[in-house]
């Protein structure tokens, strides 16, 4: 009995002395940011990390009306949305993803040759059939035919702000008539919610053609095209084709980290590849919870990249994480 | 502005008319319909103030939606007027909304689904009370209502994994060999699209029409069923008479509550319309609904006016479901009369 109360005085002081941080946002890195805030919880049992992933939209937002203590995002907030902000924000880069192009196609499983001029046509509705010669000529011996489906994301994501990003830098027309964002108004195809959604229909239609985050194909066992990058090399998406993407392109990296890396130079970069950012605010106005988020995203970007890979996403690349850890340090905390 | 109440003796709406909606005179309004009630005991008294409560948080809840629809949607109707409810276009990088493919996909899914689950619901109705043994209608009455409790994603799943491929690959293949003259039943099969949403939706809405429409047939005093009997009626021509006809405004109501759960359904009917915003005639096509765009786009919509273009949709889906309803009361009350006469 008397052990008994002790356990629940002890869960009640632990209870009482945790210091709980909001966090909201992106979908994408949501696996690993749960991995992250476990293993932390581990070493800090004294914080508690709520992270609710209701979209990097919906992220902003809260973030914007402050109603949360950090924010995440996909793709990188555009002037419109910094201005809406209480107050100067930093972007911190903590993992990197590939969105890869799947496909349905009897016989044919990884390393379908695509360029990306062939995927924005077949995405505009120019290219229709399989046996296409701008396709066919990219993948000599290898039985095409039939009609193309074309699938895409029905709910707004980062998986098609990056998609459409890369679509937009390869073809002028994509860029004309459809542009670039979370929801488009896509010219063809059928839609499904989510990257369940899309990897369900792929995984149905034959003839079908789709885009998924990395870790939806291999989980569902989709096979994945081969991309053509700026240096005229096919690659296959892998979490070291992605971090050689980022890599290749350190010098591009702004002083804030908003930066879009697909299409990226390098003769290994795998060219749909994305960096997905936790938003904080300069000055902190909550000092414990401003010093425990300093903390964190410096576990975060050194400690927590192992946890990366296991779970298909891609570490940062080396030389990106000091210049990380260095903008981290400027975060202010307002003394208690 | 009025507010419709219902006269309980003539269930013909009558309206209580409030000039203005100052605070004074709703102080006025709250002691002379919620507090005042003379000649009653406390326990009465109590009573009826409760009662009045839940009546009236009904319509101040409805209006509070409403103001905040319209309230969120500002932006998107003075950007685009009148023009948001017929236009087509739904762009959210160049910022052009028109809401007519989704009300469109809306109203198309949900009437074939009450086209098929009308009939079928209402003769589950007809063989539970009329035709089955006792202990047969009870299994089959309690597991057609269990249809009611499976949660919607569920259906939406086995519309994807079961349903859109059986459709694809041999029910709408034969559909358009045989009947793909008509633009209605054009190709190409992608299993997923409005077919296979209304036929998701009417298995949902079965449920709603079936048991609705049984308590309404078990209303019906025995007695006319023995006049009908005794007048030599087959057994389909006492249904007829007896049951079917004097239920008839009870079906039609029971009929309109499935339309009003399918015109709002969500996840299901996203999981397997395809979530294409244009108007093509082939059933087998895929669209977009009123509540699968809000539901596809609100979490990640960035930009202002693509959020309030959402909450118009909302709006809109709110006025089309009042309209049906509205349209509904009207017909269930003329019905009504001219029963009676």
């Amino acid at each position: 009995m008397k052990s008994l109360i002790l356990l629940a005085s002890l869960l009640a002081s632990s209870l009482n002395a945790q210091t709980l941080i909001n966090g909201a946002g992106a979908t994408f890195p949501f696996p690993l940011y749960s991995k992250w805030f476990s293993e932390y919880q581990k070493q800090k049992p004294e914080v508690a990390i709520n992270y609710q992933s209701i979209g990097s939209g919906g992220g902003i937002r809260q973030f914007s009306d402050s109603t949360i203590d950090f924010g995440a995002t996909d793709a990188p907030m555009n002037e419109e949305q910094i201005g809406k902000l209480k107050g100067p924000a930093m972007h911190f880069p903590t993992t990197l993803g590939a969105v890869v192009i799947s496909y349905n196609l009897p016989g044919i499983g990884n390393g379908l040759k695509l360029t990306g001029d062939v995927i924005a046509q077949i995405y505009l509705g120019t290219i229709k059939k399989w046996e296409d010669p701008k396709i066919t000529s990219l993948n000599p011996g290898k039985k095409l035919a039939g009609d193309i489906v074309v699938t895409h994301r029905s709910d707004g994501s980062g998986t098609s702000a990056v998609f459409t990003d890369y679509l937009a830098k390869v073809s002028p027309s994509w860029k004309e008539k459809v542009g670039q964002g979370t929801a488009v108004n896509w010219p063809v195809g059928l839609g499904g919610k989510g990257n369940e959604g899309v990897a369900g229909l792929v995984k149905q239609t034959p003839g079908s053609i789709g885009y998924v985050e990395f870790i939806y194909a291999e989980s569902n066992k989709l096979p994945y095209a081969s991309l053509k990058n700026q240096s005229g090399n096919y690659v296959l998406p892998s979490t070291q084709s992605v971090t050689a993407a980022a890599d290749a392109n350190l010098k591009s990296i702004p002083e804030d980290f908003r930066v879009s890396i697909t299409d990226a130079s390098g003769k290994d970069s795998y060219p749909l590849s994305s960096f997905t950012y936790i938003l904080v605010y300069k000055t902190q106005s909550d000092a414990t919870k401003g010093k425990i988020l300093v903390d964190f995203l410096r576990w975060a970007v050194k400690d927590g990249q192992k946890f990366c890979e296991p779970l298909h996403y891609s570490k940062l690349p080396k030389s990106l994480v000091s210049k990380i850890e260095a903008k981290i340090e400027t975060i202010e905390t307002k003394k208690l | 502005m009025n507010l419709l109440q219902y006269s309980p003796r003539t269930h013909t709406p009558i309206a209580i008319p409030q000039t203005t909606w100052r605070i004074g005179n709703l102080a006025t309004f709250i002691r002379k319909h919620l507090l005042q009630s003379p000649g009653m005991r406390f326990g009465d008294k109590f009573f009826l103030f409760l009662a009045r409560l839940a009546g009236f948080s009904v319509i101040l809840l409805l209006a509070l939606i409403l103001v905040y629809l319209v309230y969120a949607s500002l932006p998107a109707i003075q950007k685009f007027g009148v023009s948001f409810l017929y236009t087509s276009t739904w762009d959210p990088v160049r910022e052009v909304f028109g809401a007519l493919p989704v009300i469109y996909g809306t109203l198309v899914t949900s009437f074939l689904a009450l086209f098929i689950a009308g009939p079928i619901g209402v003769g589950i109705a007809l063989f539970l009370n009329e035709l089955a043994p006792k202990r047969v209608a009870i299994v089959a009455g309690f597991l057609i209502e269990m249809l009611a409790a499976i949660p919607s994603v569920v259906f939406g799943l086995w519309g994807i994994f079961v349903l859109a491929p059986f459709l694809r690959e041999s029910f709408q293949p034969w559909m358009i060999d045989t009947l793909g003259f008509i633009p209605l039943f054009e190709g190409p099969a992608y299993g997923v699209g409005k077919f296979a949403s209304g036929l998701i939706l009417a298995l949902m809405i079965i449920p709603t029409i079936s048991s609705i429409t049984k308590e309404i047939f078990k209303t019906i005093p025995a007695h006319q069923r023995e006049a009908a009997i005794a007048l030599g009626g087959t057994r389909w021509e006492v249904m007829k008479i007896s049951v079917l006809k004097a239920s008839r405004s009870g079906i039609f109501g029971a009929l309109f509550l499935g339309l009003g759960r399918a015109l709002g359904e969500t996840m299901a009917v996203t999981m397997v319309i395809g979530n294409r915003a244009q108007i093509m005639p082939s059933l087998f096509s895929p669209a977009q609904t009123m509540a699968s765009v809000i539901a596809n786009e609100y979490a990640e919509a960035t930009s202002d006016i693509h959020m309030a273009a959402l909450a118009e949709v909302g709006l809109v889906l709110f006025g089309v479901t009042f309209l049906i309803n509205f349209a509904a009361r009207i017909l269930i009350h003329r019905m009504g009369r001219s029963q009676n006469a």
